[in-house]
């Protein structure tokens, strides 16, 4: 039964990548009133003045990068699409192995970068989950609103339990009692570290989340269902 | 009396079989019982290499329906007995006899790691806030059994130029050490080979110990090679700041 893990892996992955790429080059049905899809997040050229295709080719580089060259996902796709091995103990068909040691698998030590660059997006995230809770200038509510919110929070969530913010907050230090903002720091790690523990879990979460945000802003913005207004 | 078929590994590096077994179950009977049954009723020249039978020595490591275990820390009930189970040797090194493996390998790769050298002039002072990391590393047993599972040797034989993550731990425990003074950033980079691994986690998931290997030694560590080989900040730092790292 070790293929249940990997093929469980394949089809999540392979459903997300196909229906991400669809969505990103379909170029429509990513607003509506104060939703803006995490896709299209921040929307960049939306008139085409200078951009003919879609605003999200503009966007979706940043996080695609950082969940491709991210320590959960690697271990993921390396087992469930490389079969590299598909599963411990399971043996593999590839000979000309070379790891992480060689282009393009190399370019995975460039995830801290990915990881900077993640705080361009969560300030235009968290942007557009507030502005969701604005209507006409007031304060309202729709399911919209909320699903933008939770949203915002799994992917801030997701970037704050990342390996490379645990090395980076704490984790690259020798010794906390003896470096400058040590105990900050420690408390830092430590923070990190509890969240780092579920990266995985945080991880899927937050990949089912963003798609399903997408999902329920096209399909109020194509007019298929009605945004249920709660307040 | 209820019984288990062993089909366990019988032969040398150059040719072996399974043989089957009949023993008899006993309660909290574990996989080492079954074998030593087999040693002392059914095939006196049953070669298995053991100790101390109670998880802390790491010296019964073997495959267990495929899966690299310690035998004595696998009970006999925990095992499906419908089929034969199946006892291997482990498979990343080269057998000796029957269950006994030739782990010398590894002990060539422990005397390339430079040991604990402290800074000079240290202090010896330590709070445990900053022992708390290498002292999870210190439950190492040695049993190997990360080794064996670890695809870079099992599959891709590539023990001239990796390490393996037993002595990944074995590294983190001496880079995260507070009063070590020296980088082993290099040898883990051009002798230990860290680049091979692509953190498929299957060593964690079979340590005895529980320690999490993948998550704070070898992740760690391939982030130390980040901060002084690939992150062109970090060398900016570390020139204005003239240090060698954290």
């Amino acid at each position: 039964m070790w293929w249940i893990q990997p093929l469980a892996v394949f089809i999540g992955l392979g459903l997300f990548a196909i229906y991400a790429t669809l969505r990103a080059f379909q170029g429509h049905f990513y607003e509506w009133g104060p939703y803006l899809s995490p896709f299209y997040s921040p929307l960049i050229d939306p008139e085409h003045h200078w951009w003919p295709l879609s605003p999200a080719i503009l966007v979706l580089g940043g996080p695609l990068g950082f969940r491709a060259t991210c320590y959960y996902y690697r271990k993921a796709y390396y087992r469930a699409f490389f079969l590299d091995p598909p599963a411990c103990g399971v043996g593999e068909l590839r000979h000309n192995y070379s790891g992480e040691t060689k282009f393009p698998l190399i370019l995975q030590n460039i995830h801290r970068y990915f990881f900077y660059a993640s705080f361009l997006y969560l300030p235009s995230l968290w942007h557009d989950a507030v502005k969701g809770f604005i209507w006409n200038g007031h304060f309202g509510m729709g399911i919209g609103s909320l699903v933008l919110l939770i949203d915002a929070a799994l992917l801030t969530t997701y970037t704050l339990s990342c390996h490379s913010c645990r090395h980076l907050v704490g984790g690259n230090l020798d010794c906390f009692s003896c470096a400058k903002f040590g105990g900050t720091r420690l408390g830092l790690w430590r923070r990190v570290t509890a969240l780092n523990e579920r990266h995985m879990l945080i991880a899927w979460t937050s990949l089912f989340w963003v798609a399903s945000t997408d999902l329920y802003v096209m399909l109020v913005a194509a007019g298929n269902i009605r945004d249920l207004r709660l307040f | 009396m209820a019984e288990a078929v062993l089909a366990v590994y019988r032969g040398d590096r150059e040719s072996g079989k399974p043989v089957e077994y009949k023993v008899p179950l006993a309660p909290g009977m574990v996989v080492l019982d079954a074998l030593h049954y087999i040693q002392g009723h059914l095939s006196p020249d049953l070669a298995v290499r053991w100790n101390c039978k109670a998880g802390r020595c790491g010296s019964c490591s073997a495959e267990v329906n495929g899966r690299p275990r310690l035998t004595c820390k696998t009970r006999m009930d925990s095992l499906p007995l419908e089929s034969p189970i199946t006892i291997s040797p482990l498979r990343a090194f080269p057998v000796i006899k029957d269950l006994v493996t030739d782990v010398s390998w590894n002990y060539q790769v422990n005397k390339k790691i430079p040991a604990f050298t402290p800074r000079p002039g240290v202090q010896w002072k330590m709070f445990q806030k900053d022992v708390d990391r290498p002292q999870e590393f210190r439950k190492c047993i040695e049993c190997f059994l990360c080794q064996n599972v670890c695809h870079v040797l099992r599959d891709h034989g590539k023990h001239a130029q990796y390490g393996g993550p037993r002595f990944f731990v074995r590294v983190a425990g001496l880079e995260m050490h507070p009063l070590d003074g020296v980088s082993r950033a290099k040898l883990l980079k051009e002798q230990l080979g860290l680049g091979f691994c692509n953190i498929t986690k299957c060593c964690t998931e079979v340590c005895p110990e529980s320690i999490h290997i993948t998550d704070n030694a070898i992740i760690p560590l391939k982030e130390r090679i980040v901060d002084k080989y690939y992150d062109p900040l970090f060398w900016i730092v570390r020139k204005i700041t003239k240090t060698g790292g954290s």
